[in-house]
């Protein structure tokens, strides 16, 4: 894969992305949301949020939008993070490394089993 | 926080709670002049000066600020800290400008860190925000403006895996293309 990129690549990008869209049958999208605020980016936020998205990346996962969103308000839990799955209550969990963010990914958010040990009421 | 890029990460996150849908971030490295700007400006509701010497000031923080604006205080210490300084502009209603200013080679002065990812979890976690990017050591600059990209994806999400690889890669090769390049003995 070239290093550099152009606009013309997105371009090709979006094509392919299309065509996958209009194969798949909207079956609704999974959310992952993690707390970005002051407490949480001192606790490591950047670094789960980027596990997230190296393994979207590295998985080819479709269907899942990423969000980042301020304090969430449990401070000592930092840094958090929610997933809702389509038609699913929302599962918080707490003090979220990269290898954590990696398993709730794999786990719960492709494989649709809360990883019940690092959940947190939220 | 041990890396200014995480600093840049919190002052933007005022901009998104302060509603802002444009933010510039900029970084400047001025190696003949030994220093390093950084500044973030956003077209968000703005605050009134009462409100910025609250927030700027820790031992003036009155709770009813919440959380919000946390981190500006360590921001500016981290600058004053440099031989540099640490001013907020703002107006109600237009906006804010944050810029901090290091003596780039001060021993005390954290390292920008890794910039790349910062920017990343900006953009593609909060795709409603138009984000400019500008990083520039010299003369040598690069720029990413997330506007023409969102606009050649029109609806294809922007944590699609092939977009964010896209997204990932320019932050990086634009970055460390202007690192190399000003690294030659003649740009010092």
């Amino acid at each position: 894969m070239p290093t550099v990129k152009s606009l013309d690549d997105l371009k090709k990008i979006r094509e392919e992305a299309l065509k996958k869209q209009q194969m798949k049958e909207t079956s609704g999208k999974s959310e992952v949301i993690v707390g970005m605020g002051t407490v949480g980016i001192a606790a490591g936020a950047r670094e789960t949020l980027k596990a997230i998205l190296d393994t979207i990346e590295e998985d080819n996962l479709e269907n899942i939008i990423v969000r980042q969103t301020g304090n969430i308000g449990l401070d000592s839990f930092e840094p958090i993070v929610q997933v809702i799955l389509p038609g699913k209550e929302k599962v918080t969990y707490g003090k979220v490394n990269g290898d954590m963010a990696r398993k709730i990914m794999k786990q719960h958010v492709v494989g649709g089993e809360i990883v019940k040990e690092y959940q947190i009421e939220g | 926080m041990r890396e200014l890029a995480l600093h840049i990460l919190d002052i933007a996150e005022n901009s998104i709670s302060a509603g802002a849908d444009r933010i510039r971030i900029s970084v400047e490295e001025n190696l003949r002049e030994d220093r390093l700007t950084i500044t973030i400006e956003d077209n968000g509701k703005g605050m009134d000066a009462e409100t910025v010497a609250r927030i700027t000031d820790p031992f003036i923080t009155s709770r009813t600020t919440r959380s919000v604006g946390l981190g500006i205080p360590f921001f500016k210490a981290a600058a004053e800290a440099c031989e540099g300084y640490f001013t907020i502009q703002s107006q109600p209603g237009l906006g804010t400008t944050v810029t901090a200013v290091f003596k780039r080679s001060h021993i005390d002065r954290m390292p920008l860190g890794d910039l790349a990812g910062t920017l990343q979890t900006l953009i593609i976690g909060t795709p409603e925000v138009h984000w400019i990017f500008e990083y520039r050591i010299n003369d040598e600059e690069f720029q990413f403006d997330d506007q023409p990209v969102k606009v050649i994806l029109a609806g294809i999400p922007l944590s699609d895996p092939s977009v964010m690889r896209y997204i990932r890669e320019t932050l990086r090769t634009g970055i460390d293309k202007v690192r190399q390049k000003s690294l030659t003995p003649a740009n010092h």
